[in-house]
Parts: C-alpha cells; sequence; structure tokens
C-alpha cells in the first residue's frame, strides 16, 4: 500500500521535460512542505491547546477553591463567634441571674452592640418554657419541649438549627447551649441569628452576575437565595458528593441546559455546604479568547507558508525547469557535434574516394573533348562537344560538392586575429549586393557603431555569415527584407542577428537545420551550409540560435566572444 | 611538339594514361608510372625534366617519393596532386621542395600553365 503511494507519488519519467511533469513535481513539493511544516505547527497548536487548557482549568479550580474555602470560613468563624459568645455567657451567669429580665435585657443590648447579628436572646428552663426572653417579639413564656431542637440540645448541649421561616417571617437560625446550674439541673440559653450576614459574605466574595452562591443544609434546602435555583428553604436539585469536610467539584447542566461548574465546601460545623455555581462559559471566557488569538495567529502563520511554499515551490519548479532545459540545450549540442564529428569523418573518406574516380572521369571527358576538338572532320561536333560539357559541368558540381565535405570535416585550422565583424559583414553582404540588386531585396545594416573588435578567424567568419546570409537571400521572396544588426551584448560578447521576412521553417525543419546534408532545396544545396556554420561557431566558442515563424520570417542570432585567447590555446 | 619529357606519377593508370593523352596532344611527351617505386626507377633511368606526383599512393608515398627525387636532383621540379582538397599536405610538399600542387580534379590548362612555369623557372 505504501509502496503504490509511493509509486503513485512518485511516478513521473525524469527524461520528460513535458508539462505534467513539472506540475506533478510542483504538487510532489507543495505537499512535502505542506507535511514538514504543517505537521510540526499542528502538533505544537494542539499540544498548546490541551495543555493550556489543562492548566486554566487547575488555575481556576484552585482560585474557585481558594475563594470557596475563604467564604467558608468567613461564615464558620461568625457561626462559632456567636456560638462562643452564647457558650460564654451561660458559662458566666448562672440560671437565677439570666433568668433576670432585666439582666437579659441588658446582655441583650451589649451583645446586639457588640456581635451583630442576633435577634433575640432566651433562657429556656429544663421543662422547655422560656423563662426569660430579650428581643423584638412576645415569646416570654413560649414552650419549646415538645421542638426538635430542643431534643436534640438536651443530648448534644450545642446546637445549630438550620435555617427557618419561623413567626418572625424572614430566614434565621436558632442556636442552643445546655448548661446546668449548681443542684444539676439542666437550663438553656437559646439565641437566634440573622442570616442576613451570611448574604452578606457571599456577596463579598465578588460573583460574577452569571454566577450564583448559596448555602444549602444536608437536606438539600437552600439556605440563603439563589439566583439560580429559588429562595430559602426551596430544594436544591443536585446532591452533594461528600459530607465529609472539604471542597468538592461537579460539572452539571443547569436547568437551562447549561454546563456548570459547581464546588461544595462543608463547613466545619458540618451543618451547611457553602455552594458556588459557575457557567463554564464564565470560566472559558479567557480560553475562549486566547483560542481565538491562537487561532488568528495560526490562519496567519498558515497563510504565510501556503504563500511560502506557493512562491519557493514554484522558484524550486522553475529552477528545475531552466536546468532541464539547458541540460536538454547541452545534450542536443553535443548530439549535434558527435553527429558532426562523426558525418564529419565518413564525408573525408566519401569525398577522398570519390576524387578519384571523379579525376579520372574529367579526365577522360577532357580528352574525348581534345579529340573531337582537334578533329577537324569530326561529324556532329557541336553536339558531342555539348554533352561532354554536361559531363564536364556535372564533374565540377561534384568536385564543390566533395571540397565542401572535405572542408566540413576539416574545417581549416583557425587563425586568431583582432578582426572587425562589421567590416566582415560588410565585406561579406558586398559579395550579394549584385544578387540583392537583381532581385529588389532590401538590405538594411543596422551596425553598432562602438562594436569592440573581436579576437577570431577572418576565413571563417566569413564563410559563417555568407552561409546565414545566402540562406536568407534563399528564404525571402524578390523584394524581400533582410536586417543585418550587430550590438555588443555585454562586455565579453557582442553579437549579429539576420533577420528576413521570407517563408520562415516549421517546428521540424528548425529541430534539422544544423544536422549534414538536411536540406529543404534538394536542388541546390548540399545541406552542409548551417552544419559547417554550427561547427565554426561552436569552434570560435560562440553559439548560434535560431529563431523562425512559417510565413513570417527567420532570426538567425550569432554571439562570438571578444576575447578568444582560451579557445586560441585550446587548438 | 616540345622536347619536355614528364613523368606522370599516379595509382590511378586510367588518370595518369589519359592526362599523358592530353598533354600529347598539346605537343608534350610525357610517361606514367602507377607506383613509388617505378617512378623512382624511371627518374634514374631517364632523367625527365618535370614530374607530376599524386600524394597519395600505396606502398611509397608520394611524399616519400618527393624527398628521394630532392635527394637525387633538387633542382628536378616536381608537381603535387592531391585529391583531399586541403592545401595543407599541398603546402607541406612545397617545403619540401615541391614546385607548386593542383588538387583534383585537375584543370588542363592549369596544369600546362604549372608546367611552363616549372620548367622555364627551372
Amino acid at each position: 500500500m505504501v509502496r503504490k503511494l509511493w509509486h503513485h507519488f512518485t511516478a513521473y519519467d525524469e527524461n520528460i521535460a513535458s508539462p505534467a511533469r513539472y506540475k506533478l513535481l510542483k504538487r510532489n513539493i507543495i505537499i512535502l512542505m505542506y507535511l514538514v511544516t504543517f505537521i510540526p505547527l499542528l502538533s505544537m497548536a494542539s499540544i498548546n491547546f490541551f495543555q493550556y487548557k489543562t492548566s486554566l482549568k487547575k488555575e481556576i479550580i484552585s482560585s474557585l477553591r481558594l475563594m470557596s474555602n475563604k467564604a467558608a470560613h468567613s461564615i464558620s468563624l461568625y457561626l462559632e463567634e456567636r456560638l462562643s459568645s452564647i457558650r460564654a455567657l451561660a458559662a458566666s451567669y448562672s440560671y437565677q441571674q439570666l433568668s433576670d429580665q432585666e439582666v437579659l435585657n441588658g446582655l441583650y443590648q451589649i451583645f446586639t452592640k457588640e456581635f451583630g447579628g442576633f435577634v433575640d436572646l432566651g433562657v429556656i428552663n429544663r421543662d422547655g418554657i422560656q423563662v426569660a426572653y430579650a428581643g423584638p417579639y412576645e415569646l416570654l413564656g413560649k414552650k419549646y419541649s415538645d421542638q426538635k431542637w430542643f431534643n436534640e440540645v438536651s443530648i448534644r448541649s450545642v446546637y445549630i438549627s438550620d435555617v427557618f421561616m419561623g413567626h418572625r417571617g424572614f430566614p434565621h437560625i436558632a442556636i442552643a447551649v445546655q448548661q446546668f446550674d449548681s443542684k444539676g439541673q439542666a437550663w438553656f440559653l437559646r439565641a437566634t441569628i440573622d442570616t442576613r450576614k451570611f448574604d452578606e459574605i457571599i456577596t463579598s466574595m465578588g460573583i460574577l452576575p452569571e454566577g450564583d452562591a448559596f448555602l444549602i443544609n444536608r437536606g438539600n434546602v437552600l439556605q440563603t437565595h439563589s439566583k439560580l435555583f429559588g429562595g430559602v428553604l426551596e430544594r436544591y436539585p443536585f446532591s452533594i458528593p461528600s459530607s465529609a469536610p472539604g471542597t468538592y467539584f461537579l460539572e452539571e447542566k443547569d436547568t437551562q441546559g447549561h454546563t456548570v461548574w459547581i464546588s461544595y465546601t462543608n463547613l466545619q460545623q458540618n451543618a451547611y455546604s457553602l455552594v458556588i455555581v459557575k457557567p463554564q462559559s464564565i470560566f472559558l471566557k479567557s480560553w475562549h479568547v486566547l483560542q481565538k488569538e491562537m487561532f488568528i495567529a495560526f490562519l496567519i502563520g498558515t497563510i504565510i507558508i501556503i504563500i511560502a511554499v506557493m512562491k519557493t515551490s514554484n522558484y524550486l519548479v522553475n529552477q528545475i525547469k531552466a536546468a532541464d532545459q539547458k541540460r536538454e540545450s547541452a545534450f542536443r549540442e553535443l548530439e549535434n557535434s558527435q553527429k558532426l564529428s562523426s558525418i564529419g569523418r565518413l564525408a573525408a573518406g566519401v569525398a577522398h574516394e570519390i576524387n578519384n574516380p571523379m579525376a579520372i572521369i574529367d579526365q577522360k571527358s577532357g580528352l574525348m573533348k581534345d579529340l573531337i576538338e582537334f578533329d577537324t572532320t569530326f561529324k556532329g561536333k557541336d553536339k558531342f562537344l555539348k554533352q561532354i560539357d554536361s559531363i564536364l559541368q556535372s564533374v565540377e558540381r561534384c568536385k564543390k560538392i566533395t571540397h565542401r565535405l572535405l572542408g566540413f570535416a576539416r574545417r581549416m585550422e583557425v587563425m586568431y586575429e583582432k578582426l572587425d565583424l562589421n567590416e566582415i559583414i560588410v565585406e561579406v553582404l558586398g559579395f550579394l549586393e549584385k544578387d540583392a540588386l537583381h532581385r529588389g531585396i532590401n538590405l538594411e545594416l543596422k551596425l553598432a557603431e562602438d562594436l569592440p573588435k573581436i579576437s577570431s578567424d577572418i576565413g571563417q567568419l566569413q564563410q559563417v555569415f555568407l552561409n546565414i546570409i545566402t540562406n536568407s537571400f534563399a528564404a525571402v521572396e524578390d523584394g524581400g527584407n533582410i536586417i543585418v544588426t550587430s550590438w555588443k551584448k555585454n562586455n565579453e560578447v557582442v553579437a549579429v542577428s539576420i533577420e528576413d521576412d521570407g517563408c520562415g521553417m516549421s517546428k521540424e525543419t528548425l529541430a534539422h537545420i544544423f544536422e549534414p546534408f538536411f536540406t529543404t532545396n534538394k536542388d541546390y544545396g548540399t545541406g552542409l551550409g548551417l552544419p559547417i556554420t554550427y561547427g565554426i561557431i561552436d569552434k570560435l566558442g560562440g553559439k548560434i540560435e535560431v529563431t523562425s515563424v512559417e510565413n513570417e520570417g527567420t532570426v538567425f542570432a550569432v554571439e562570438l566572444k571578444i576575447n578568444n585567447l582560451e579557445n586560441k590555446e585550446k587548438q | 611538339m616540345t622536347n619536355h619529357r614528364i613523368l606522370l606519377v599516379d595509382d590511378e593508370s586510367e588518370f595518369v594514361d589519359t592526362l599523358a593523352e592530353r598533354l600529347y596532344l598539346r605537343g608534350y611527351h610525357a610517361e606514367t608510372v602507377n607506383d613509388g617505386e617505378a617512378a623512382l626507377r624511371s627518374i634514374g633511368d631517364n632523367c625527365p625534366d618535370l614530374v607530376v606526383l599524386d600524394l597519395k599512393m600505396p606502398g611509397l608515398g608520394g611524399m616519400e617519393v618527393l624527398r628521394e627525387i630532392k635527394r637525387f636532383n633538387n633542382l628536378m621540379p616536381v608537381i603535387l596532386l592531391t585529391g583531399h582538397g586541403s592545401t595543407k599536405e599541398g603546402i607541406e610538399g612545397m617545403r619540401q621542395g615541391a614546385y607548386d600542387y593542383l588538387i583534383k580534379p585537375i584543370n588542363i590548362d592549369e596544369l600546362i600553365q604549372k608546367i611552363n612555369e616549372a620548367i622555364e623557372g627551372k
């Protein structure tokens, strides 16, 4: 499977410089670059995402625990203070003293002034009858013996009630302590505490408007008002996870289906639990802000990566394309050189072998001509001489071909000297001036005046330009245009272009023009002119390029080195 | 008819025989041989006024024959024939003492002109 995938990934032929190959190459580079950039980026983003989320949750829980513990401690302290003060009062005064209404009133005044939160104070005898009462209500003589709290305080000596409304009409709790007189008879000091102080403590926690905090008792009944779950004494819908002291966290869905985090802190007196409810959305607000920032950073990073990958892959593929083209061009040149070299050797052999029989034909024909010319009585003299001349003309034609073949094969030794390229061009055109005049061809010269002299071989260059310009003459119609331009390309190279508006060449023809014996004019061309030109330019360390559009024209561009000392040394 | 005796040396007998006949028609007496050894023997026996010598021959090559001729008689004019279409070997022959060289296929009038020049300048 992996092998199949890999094969699919790399399924392109390196030898084919086709657009599909570069497209595939570009696709593969892009995929690879995306993989090597996005995998680490996504991994880092994911790790950061989860690590930050976990640590944020821990931090939030920690701060919630701290807040909850602090508030629970304040409530516990408040209750403990009130209980201690009642204990101290019961221990400091005798039953008789506290049963005195005046004494109790005085103490009540002091308690309400110094401690706060006390609604009333009452002294109850062992039968459960309130024998003294200081407070805003008429409760003197009230009998509590049948009430639950009285039984509990009789057993445990201390009692803290749940919140209740009672006949006072507002939420409060009762605390009571048991004490014994000198005769060992029990009596009870009972106080009612206003629970609004609990609300104050809870409010001071600074719970956000979306959050909620309240007290519940062990029976899941609200002891203070809750924004989310109702008023005092209404039922709280969830269960407390544990009744043991400590703080516990739960994730629940509230009545509207939103996820809420709930912390339960059981108070030291074990009577109540402080419940803090916070919607998850509040906790995760900063997380969401960070998440958004991370997403934006990720998005920007992604865009930058995409742009960089596209640019880089484009650059790389273009570089590869250029390198391929150079390689292909070098191969083509090498191929041409090799063809020229091997065909050159063959041509030399052929030329030599043909030359000898041709010389015999030439001499035999010559002799025939001589014999006929010297014989004054020869009948049909003119007719025979005409035929012999035709043979001699053919021999002459063959001679030219073999000479060119040998010239091509040997490529005469290069003699370097300082040359004015413009002068050579003008000189070559001098040979063709008459032809141009006769055919009405417009020869335009655009020769650079500041063209530097070059180190080259005059004979070879004359042949090069003669070959190219002769080709242009053959290509244009009568009245056509040929433009010869020379210019300095850079400090090392000069260039000459020969542009015509002739018949041009097809792509197929263009691909073969430097091949020996390739010709489009079988009657006159030997197919060696341009291969010889190519060979000479190559030998002189130059470059020749041809562009042509069929029925529009052709441009030959020749580049030559200004200083050819290196080449001279190679010769 | 002139009294000049010319020796034509070429391995292509058809070529030299025809050339000899053409020269004869123009008043020159020409003998032909087809290899280097025969050429040297003929030169030794007949001492021709001029030798027309092909450079490329099997056995004793044209250049060796030229060197032998020059060793034997430095004043004997030699016109070289080359089938290579290159001036290089012809020039080398001239360095070795040849009067001139012609490239095959040769023009008869050009050859006669060279022969006359060479014999007159001897």
